[in-house]
């Protein structure tokens, strides 16, 4: 029988450091942490119209991983598949941790490593809760 | 220098191939330092998701959109939001001309990854140059 999945999609942003943490945080998840129960959707393919990506969204749960406040994976998802299931925004995190962004978008340092491994342990939290719940 | 309006470099934001983190990779090569002057990025889910700033950036500005695939996401996108594009690159046709380099790794790019991605680069940044000739001889 095969593992059940969760989407989880991250924003991507370029622009910013946090598209950045949020990419590599998501991708941390995908090849390491849950490889078994997660697939990632593309989001500017999903944004494009994809029908095996909306088709997806719309029947399985979905965590989105947002850089900033404008929350583009999270508002793409419920215009088009509905209600995710976890939202995760990094720049609301960072504070909260206490933590200053990193200040390349392009690598990031080894803070920002750690700090890509803390947002990946609360997807993977938000994860194991879907899981546990059944959702 | 004369400040000039910077030429938008798009990648596709694909996160699920290497091709994507490829062509993210060749954009910061040539926006933080091959053309750091002439170029910036913005964020590819922020114009389609409809920014009003962000639709009026591509549309004022010269954009050169990178995709990693064939589905063109980054250049249908800028399209759709009537853009100013002004070139289009495709790391899957680079991988047609280098063979022998085979990028294996997503998260962060192995050795063929970043090879294809300074190739990359190095074609944009002279499109930049196509595209500025003459515009800080004053």
């Amino acid at each position: 029988m095969s593992s059940p999945k969760i989407g989880v999609v991250s924003c991507s942003g370029e622009g910013c450091v946090e598209g950045t943490l949020s990419r590599v945080a998501t991708r941390l998840v995908l090849e390491g942490l849950r490889p078994d129960n997660t697939v990632t959707i593309c989001l500017p393919l999903f944004l494009s119209g994809e029908k095996g990506e909306r088709m997806f969204a719309k029947h399985f749960p979905t965590i989105s991983v947002d850089g900033c406040e404008k929350k583009c994976a999270e508002k793409a998802i419920e215009k088009y598949s509905g209600k995710t299931a976890r939202s995760i925004v990094v720049s609301d995190l960072l504070p909260e941790w206490g933590i200053k962004e990193p200040k390349s978008r392009r690598n990031l340092d080894e803070n920002g490593l750690n700090t890509a491994s803390r947002i990946a342990d609360e997807i993977v939290v938000a994860i194991d809760d879907l899981l546990a719940s059944g959702k | 220098m004369d400040l000039v309006e910077p030429i938008f470099i798009i990648p596709c934001s694909g996160i699920g191939k290497s091709f994507g983190t490829i062509s993210r990779e060749a954009m910061y090569q040539v926006v933080e330092e091959l053309r750091k002057c002439w170029t910036d990025t913005l964020c590819l889910s922020l114009l389609v998701m409809g920014d009003e700033v962000t639709g009026h950036l591509v549309q004022s500005h010269r954009c050169i959109a990178v995709d990693g695939c064939p589905l063109e996401c980054a250049k249908k996108n800028l399209e759709l939001a009537d853009a100013n594009l002004a070139a289009n690159f495709r790391v899957i046709d680079l991988l047609k001309e280098h063979r022998n380099l085979k990028p294996k790794s997503v998260t962060f790019l192995d050795e063929a990854g970043y090879e294809l991605a300074k190739i990359l680069a190095e074609k944009i940044a002279s499109k930049v140059d196509e595209l500025t000739r003459g515009e800080t001889d004053s």
